[in-house]
């Protein structure tokens, strides 16, 4: 436990002090990995700890992203003010498909099918109605300075990304230590086994996916302040919903530390196999060579370690 | 205590249940028992919430509990176990008991103490750090006992807790059974194993195909001929006498 507790002090201490001597695209690739990890979080509450596994996840990013987008290009809100709002729209919309999917009984992969479905019908809605300027996607107008939730210096999206990541770890070491999160473990674990223990599984599948769709949301409206720009297919796309999925089940779905670790073997293996195939000319028609490779890692994962990455740090279970 | 008036469940064209009544007194141990297929589970099912019965009535302790979903029974004082024991496999002994303490308090040092007091009660003192999915069929059996205990039941309904099990088992948990009544719960139980209801049970009720054909003390149930030949075919009691 003290241990626990000193490496995480001096990993912490290292990511504060990291970007004082790194070049800017070492800045670039930390923030990536703290953002990943905070969404691949958000993840992970709700498809880790509680077994809600959703394939859709991108709907709360999405939403979080236009929300704040819109409340402050068409409405001039102020971007902090709008994250907020934002927040709240992911929540409520992870309040709404939790009470719609779990009032129809739906688990599992029919849990997980329905999530795509909504992540799609947002991703075509916001193609097509007016307020979003459909496919042209929104611009946030550049004025760099910290009220507009803009910094000229990467460095300051960079702590922020960390300060994220904190948060959402804390959570999730919240999650193990009271009853929400011992409830939602017994959820994933045995549903029915969880209701004949008076847990009523229903409210508490609502309430995991609404924290989880608010802490998604914040992810939204970070990566459109750091980009300044959003369209359907970036704020919807399920290529999102599979990077928060993927740092969770290769780093340890269910743990706190697993979509931090999974996050960083991911943008690792994205980096070197970008660099390999600038480098090696047989692999340059291998487009995006990292997919391949996220692929492969994916099936050793599933088959050989089912508690992903974190499976090798923790002792074995022990048999008596 | 319990109440049950003639409930009735059905799925698709089966009966599996046909106008039951039963009753449960405070303090009583009660065993309910029947052929295979006899709806003794789907009856557990229909009192604790688990089905929404067709018709009849179930009442605890006064209330209407008919319908309620389990988790409202639950706060209520009623809990259930498996006969398909279902344990938490991923995490330990402590923390699966742990789920059924949290029950009654969010504290989770609270919750912890309760967990170990209770495994001390069910023998499961020395497996606490075990996974779940490590414990043998005994050790399942106790930890549904164990888990279902920390919710603090008035009354437990134990499905089925000695199948499986070999008589040196059956002995520990009978013993095990009778201490938690004489600690204040009462308890209605299904079994299989009829040596054990015998030794356990005050009163026994006998489902068969749906129907309740007996109550009674179990020497007056062992005697009853329309038990008899709903356990050994039709015929059986007369063969059996002559």
């Amino acid at each position: 436990m003290n241990r626990t507790i000193a490496l995480c002090g001096a990993g912490l201490a290292a990511a504060v002090i990291f970007p004082l001597f790194a070049s800017n695209y070492f800045v670039n690739i930390g923030l990536l990995v703290f953002f990943v990890a905070f969404i691949g979080q958000s993840w992970n509450i709700a498809g880790g700890f509680a077994g809600q596994t959703s394939f859709g996840h991108v709907v709360f990013f999405g939403t979080g992203a236009y929300t704040s987008t819109i409340l402050q290009v068409t409405y001039g809100w102020n971007p902090w003010l709008a994250w907020l709002a934002a927040m709240l729209a992911g929540a409520i919309v992870g309040w709404m498909i939790a009470v719609l999917s779990f009032r129809a009984g739906l688990r599992g992969s029919y849990f997980a099918l329905i999530t795509l479905a909504f992540a799609e019908v947002f991703r075509i809605l916001a193609n097509s109605v007016p307020f979003t300027r459909g496919g042209l996607g929104m611009l946030i107008k550049a004025d760099q300075r910290p009220l507009n939730f803009q910094f000229r210096d990467p460095i300051w999206f960079y702590y922020l990304a960390l300060a994220l990541c904190v948060i959402s770890l804390l959570i999730a070491w919240r999650l193990t230590r009271n009853r929400f999160g011992a409830r939602l473990v017994a959820i994933r674990e045995n549903e029915d086994a969880a209701r004949a223990l008076g847990i009523d599984v229903f409210a508490e599948k609502v309430k995991v996916l609404t924290l989880s769709g608010a802490m998604c949301a914040a992810g939204g409206t970070f990566y459109a302040q750091k980009y300044l720009y959003i369209d359907p297919s970036i704020a919807f796309g399920v290529d999102k919903s599979v990077e928060m999925l993927l740092v969770s089940m290769v780093g340890g779905a269910g743990t706190i530390f697993g979509p931090l670790i999974g996050s960083v073997a991911l943008t690792v293996i994205n980096e070197v196999t970008r660099g390999l195939a600038s480098v090696v000319p047989a692999l340059k028609n291998v487009q995006p060579l990292s997919l391949v490779v996220y692929g492969i890692m994916l099936v050793l994962i599933v088959a050989r370690l089912p508690d992903g990455l974190m499976g090798l740090f923790r002792r074995k279970p022990r048999h008596a | 205590m319990l109440e049950v008036r003639e409930l009735s469940k059905s799925f698709g064209g089966l009966k599996a249940v046909d106008h039951a009544s039963l009753d449960v007194r405070q303090g009583e141990i009660v065993g309910l028992i029947g052929p295979n297929g006899a709806g003794k589970t789907t009856l557990f099912a229909a009192i604790a919430g688990f089905h929404a019965p067709d018709a009849g009535r179930v009442a605890f302790e006064g209330k209407d509990i008919t319908g309620w979903p389990p988790h409202r029974i639950c706060s209520a004082g009623m809990v259930r176990t498996f006969q398909i024991t279902q344990p938490f496999a991923k995490i330990s002994v402590r923390e699966n008991i742990m789920v059924g303490a949290y029950f009654r308090t969010a504290d989770r040092k609270r919750a912890e103490r309760e967990a170990e007091a209770v495994a001390g009660m069910v023998g499961m003192a020395g497996q606490l750090d075990q996974m779940g999915a490590d414990l043998t069929v005994a050790g399942r059996k106790r930890l549904e006992l164990a888990r279902a205990l920390a919710t603090s039941p008035r009354l437990l309904l134990l499905d089925e807790v000695m199948a499986g099990l070999n008589p040196t088992e059956i002995t520990e948990i009978v013993a095990v059974i009778r201490a938690i009544r004489d600690s204040g719960v009462t308890i209605l139980l299904i079994e299989h194993v009829m040596q054990a209801v015998t030794s356990l049970a005050e009163r026994v009720y006998v489902l068969n195909q749906g129907r309740m054909i007996a109550d009674g003390t179990p020497a007056a149930i062992a005697e009853n001929p329309e038990v008899v030949e709903a356990y050994l075919g039709h015929g059986a009691a007369k063969v059996l006498r002559a």
